[in-house]
């Protein structure tokens, strides 16, 4: 039975199955040979680039591209990968208008930056492609170490792990690998299931053992782990949403946005996916725009997005905020949830617009709504045994917890959280592990 | 991993790239930084006699010719030799190679045609345990005024006895530098040659003029109102040194004197194409002038990437393997035929190429109503003009008519592969032997 964007309710196929290939294919489309020479011509190989300093984790981003414009796209991937193993994920999903782009001299002289992510997915592709594994084990050390959690975090640890030569056990609570790359990240910035396809590529490496299902705190103990292995590096992420607090909180059809998503992202059939008529996201960061054009992609007719504080507030991005609106998404800042109103499943939200403070002015409105996201932040699972800094698992260095023999990093731990970071820190507590074990 | 070590003339250094005698391995500081960045060998900048050294402008000593996007695609520049008192370069030529001791550290070397001046210095050199001596005959402003670089270069006289006089003088690997700025570069190598050279290094900079100021009438580089010829090199220069290294690669007079490449050398693969024209290892100057020394990262990645996937595991693998393809034009294949072909579904319709060919070749393309283009293959005389000055990549290509096909432009039948017709089989050549040469019946 098909339906439109105005069947009321919370119903599947809004769209056909055609239209909705075409809302989730690719966002920015894979630069062929031809335009990424162009736009690497571009990179005026800057001395101590702005860009690469700019890069959580520190990517030669001249040299790459250099690498590219010569003719040898490998040896670029090669370049990237050294720095960053996820680089094929993060050249897909980092907000680059604010990290590297963002400070291209050629975005600051001309607002038009040299085009790195596109670039740097132009190069690692083409590695990838291929089905080119470039690094290599070091001899065994006979040294042991757990990782907790396979996202970006866990994966960037256990790669430089297993390359430095020790043996690797990766214990991941979900049924696949890949954390947030595979649950989390909007559908049209990893298509065609690149999230799998990376983590497959990187398990090349040897030496690294995926045990799937197995939960810290259920399956496995902290203590257990400790006893059997030299080193313990936790990227267990954030575990949990934040509630809104409010009246109507438990009535049907109000989801936290990062299951919606999570369960977008699992399906394989758009078209069964059902979704509301009158959307309301609740939230101003990365996963409420990712929960708000994912909707409107899906065919709900009205998507609103509401903000409690105003829109240069927003953490989102400005161009995250523009692809929501050109998608069709109505971003409301000044504006909080009062309460849900319903008879056992959602129908309308009432609002209160805010003063400056975020603080209600007392005036209030309501909105139809047949699902209402929750978009207001992750929480983090508290682990037995580690000290935590109020909000998260709390480290010093390179990811040393308060914990001898435990290294933490990733969302779980201080910092922005970006899959960009969590490769950063899995891959400097690695080092730091690697330097504790053999030094 | 390719093995990308190179051993030439007996000095020995980790990859073929060394920063040629120029500004960038003027001083201590230079080469050290050079080094770290991972060069695999420095030709020390020009030193002279010992004595009051010589003095630069300062005013500017470079003029430029840039791309669209400001990419510099020519530099000239009218610096004379090193600036800096001898004892001075060679206290730091002695530290630096003693430091770095799997480098390549090469003097270069530039005094007046006297065989005692050549002796002193050597001695001086002698003592830094550098690899070897660079003689650079090809300067060709200020010094070549002066009697030295390029005006000894010109004369291959000159070239063959400074060369036995530094043999004569030291037991140092030497290497000859050529100036460009000759008519024909074979002759001063020769002379090198005869002379006892280990080696020939081309090329230096071609005189040139970059551009003129037309408010002040004057060229430039200006030096107060006035300005003078300099020495051309950077990418634009690169064509000009690859014909002068092919040249000396491949007359049988010259073949096989080592040669060290210079010229307009930015990337990998340019050192690749001077090597496979039997260069032995490649200089730069202008690339890491315009974008500092860690581009040799990616002369080294790409380099050893390319041999990889060609299967060559040391750089002696292809060395010279372009030399014999080069050879004179009365050898080429006369019955070698191609068309050119448009892929329609690569075409966007801009009509240069038929602008290209219609105005200045040979109207062999035909344009339709709907600005569709396509090739006349009856007028096309496979000239290559569409294919270079189409801006699609891949978009217009030569296919090869088989034997047995009919050129429509001619009327002929390609013959067989191994039935070839050079100009000195060709009917046509009044110099041609009757009895060899064959007639296709056009
Ligand atoms: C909807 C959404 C969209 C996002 N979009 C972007 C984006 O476009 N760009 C960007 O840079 N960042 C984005 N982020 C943020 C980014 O995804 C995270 O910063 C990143 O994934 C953090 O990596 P991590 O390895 O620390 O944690 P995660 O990716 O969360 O991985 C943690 C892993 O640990 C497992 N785990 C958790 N607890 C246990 C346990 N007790 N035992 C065993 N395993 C456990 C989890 O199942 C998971 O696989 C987005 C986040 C969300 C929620
Ligand atoms: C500013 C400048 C100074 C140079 N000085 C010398 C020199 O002292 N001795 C020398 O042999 N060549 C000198 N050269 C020539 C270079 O070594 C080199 O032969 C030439 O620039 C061509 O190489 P390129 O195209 O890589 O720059 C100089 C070149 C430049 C640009
Ligand atoms: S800042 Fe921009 S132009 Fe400069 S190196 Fe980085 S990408 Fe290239
Ligand atoms: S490059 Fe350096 S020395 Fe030369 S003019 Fe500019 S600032 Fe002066
Ligand atoms: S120049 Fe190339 S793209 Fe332009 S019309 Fe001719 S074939 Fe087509």
């Amino acid at each position: 039975m098909t339906h439109s964007p105005q069947t009321p309710g919370v119903v599947a196929e809004r769209l056909q199955a055609p239209a909705l290939a075409d809302n989730f294919s690719d966002l920015h489309p894979p630069l062929d040979a031809h335009e990424a020479h162009v736009a690497a011509d571009r990179c005026y190989f800057c001395h101590d680039a702005p860009c690469m300093e700019a890069c959580p984790t520190d990517i030669d981003i001249p040299l790459f591209i250099r690498q590219i414009m010569t003719g040898t796209p490998e040896a670029a991937a090669k370049t990237i990968l050294e720095q960053n193993i996820l680089g094929g994920m993060c050249a897909r999903v980092c907000p680059t208008e604010t990290l590297c782009e963002e400070v291209c001299v050629r975005e600051v002289a001309e607002g038009e930056p040299v085009q790195i992510g596109r670039l740097q997915r132009y190069a690692t592709d083409t590695l990838m492609r291929a089905n080119v594994h470039p690094f290599k084990r070091a001899e065994p050390t006979g040294k042991r170490v757990a990782v907790v959690g396979a996202g970006p975090a866990g994966l960037s640890a256990a790669h430089r792990l297993a390359m430095h030569g020790h043996d690797v056990v990766i214990y991941e609570a979900k049924p696949k690998p890949g954390g947030l790359n595979e649950y989390g990240i909007a559908t049209y910035k990893t298509v065609d299931d690149f999230a799998a396809r990376e983590v497959d590529w990187l398990m090349q490496i040897g030496g690294i053992t995926m045990e799937l299902g197995k939960a810290l705190g259920s399956d496995i103990t902290l203590d257990g782990l400790a006893a059997d292995f030299d080193a313990v590096f936790l990227g267990i992420g954030l575990g949990n949403t934040n509630a809104l607090g409010i009246e109507g909180e438990e009535l049907g059809g109000v989801v936290d946005a990062v299951k919606f998503i999570a369960d977008l992202r699992q399906t394989d059939d758009l078209t069964k996916l059902p979704v509301g008529r009158n959307v309301v996201v609740i939230g101003g960061g990365m996963t409420a725009i990712d929960a708000a054009v994912q909707s409107k992609l899906l065919g709900a007719e009205n998507v609103t997005l509401v903000y409690r504080r105003s829109q240069d507030k927003m953490p989102a991005s400005e161009y995250e905020q523009h692809l929501a609106q050109s998608k069709g998404v109505h971003i409301m800042s000044g504006v909080a949830p009062v309460s849900l109103i319903g008879e056992g499943h959602v129908a309308a939200i009432e609002l209160a617009y805010t003063d400056e403070n975020a603080k209600p002015t007392g005036e209030t409105f309501t909105l139809p709504a047949d699902q209402v996201f929750k978009a207001i932040g992750q929480v983090f699972d508290e682990v037995a045994g580690l000290d935590t800094d109020g909000r998260k698992i709390k480290v010093t260095g390179a990811g040393r917890t308060s914990r001898a023999g435990v290294w933490a990093g990733g969302d779980c731990t201080a910092g922005e959280d970006l899959t960009v970071v969590a490769v950063s820190e899995g891959r400097d507590a690695a080092e730091d592990i690697h330097a504790s074990l053999m030094g | 991993m390719a093995d990308l070590t190179t051993d030439f003339v007996g000095i020995k250094s980790p990859n073929p790239f060394w920063l040629a005698s120029a500004p960038p391995t003027d001083k201590e500081y230079n080469v050290r930084r050079a080094f770290e960045a991972g060069w695999g060998g420095v030709v020390w900048k020009t030193l002279g006699e010992e004595g009051p050294p010589v003095v630069n402008v300062s005013g500017p000593r470079y003029g430029a010719i840039w791309g669209a996007d400001r990419r510099l695609l020519g530099l000239n520049n009218i610096e004379l030799i090193t600036d800096r008192p001898l004892q001075t370069n060679l206290d730091e030529i002695k530290r630096v190679k003693a430091d770095y001791p799997d480098r390549a550290v090469v003097v270069s070397l530039m005094v007046p045609l006297d065989e005692d001046a050549w002796r002193k210095i050597l001695d001086r050199v002698g003592e830094t345990g550098a690899d070897g001596v660079e003689l650079n005959f090809g300067c060709p402003h200020g010094m070549a005024e002066r009697g030295m670089g390029s005006a000894v270069g010109q004369v291959p006289e000159y070239v063959g006895q400074i060369t036995q006089w530094v043999k004569k003088h030291s037991d140092l690997p030497c290497i000859v530098k050529l100036t460009p700025n000759i008519t024909d570069i074979r002759q001063p190598a020769l002379a090198a040659k005869q002379g006892g050279a280990d080696a020939v290094s081309m090329i230096n900079t071609i005189n040139s003029i970059t551009s003129v100021n037309l408010d002040a009438m004057c060229p430039e580089p200006m030096i107060d109102g006035l300005g003078t010829h300099g020495g051309y090199c950077g990418p634009a220069v690169k064509p000009i040194a690859m014909n002068m290294v092919a040249e000396v690669a491949r007359w049988e007079k010259t073949a096989g004197i080592p040669i060290s490449a210079i010229g307009g050398i930015s990337t990998w693969r340019d050192a690749a194409e001077f090597m496979a024209l039997g260069a032995g290892n490649a200089q730069v100057c202008t690339a890491a002038m315009t974008y500092g020394f860690r581009i040799v990262k990616e002369m080294c990645s790409g380099m050893s990437q390319w041999m990889d996937e060609k299967g060559y595991t040391k750089t002696s693998d292809f060395i010279g393997m372009a030399t014999p393809r080069v050879t004179d034009w009365q050898h080429l294949n006369l019955d070698y035929v191609t068309k050119a072909e448009i892929d329609q579904d690569l075409c966007i319709s801009c009509g240069r190429c038929f602008a290209a060919c219609e105005d200045t070749s040979h109207q062999a393309i035909a344009m339709s109503e709907d600005r569709t283009f396509t090739v006349k293959d009856d007028e096309c005389v496979a000239c290559n003009l569409c294919v270079n000055v189409c801006p699609v990549e891949g978009c217009i290509t030569m296919r090869r008519l088989e034997p047995g096909e009919t050129d429509l432009r001619t009327g002929m039948t390609i013959p067989a592969e191994d039935d070839k017709r050079t100009w000195l089989e060709h009917p046509n050549n009044p110099m041609g032997d009757p009895l060899t040469c064959i007639s296709r019946g056009q």
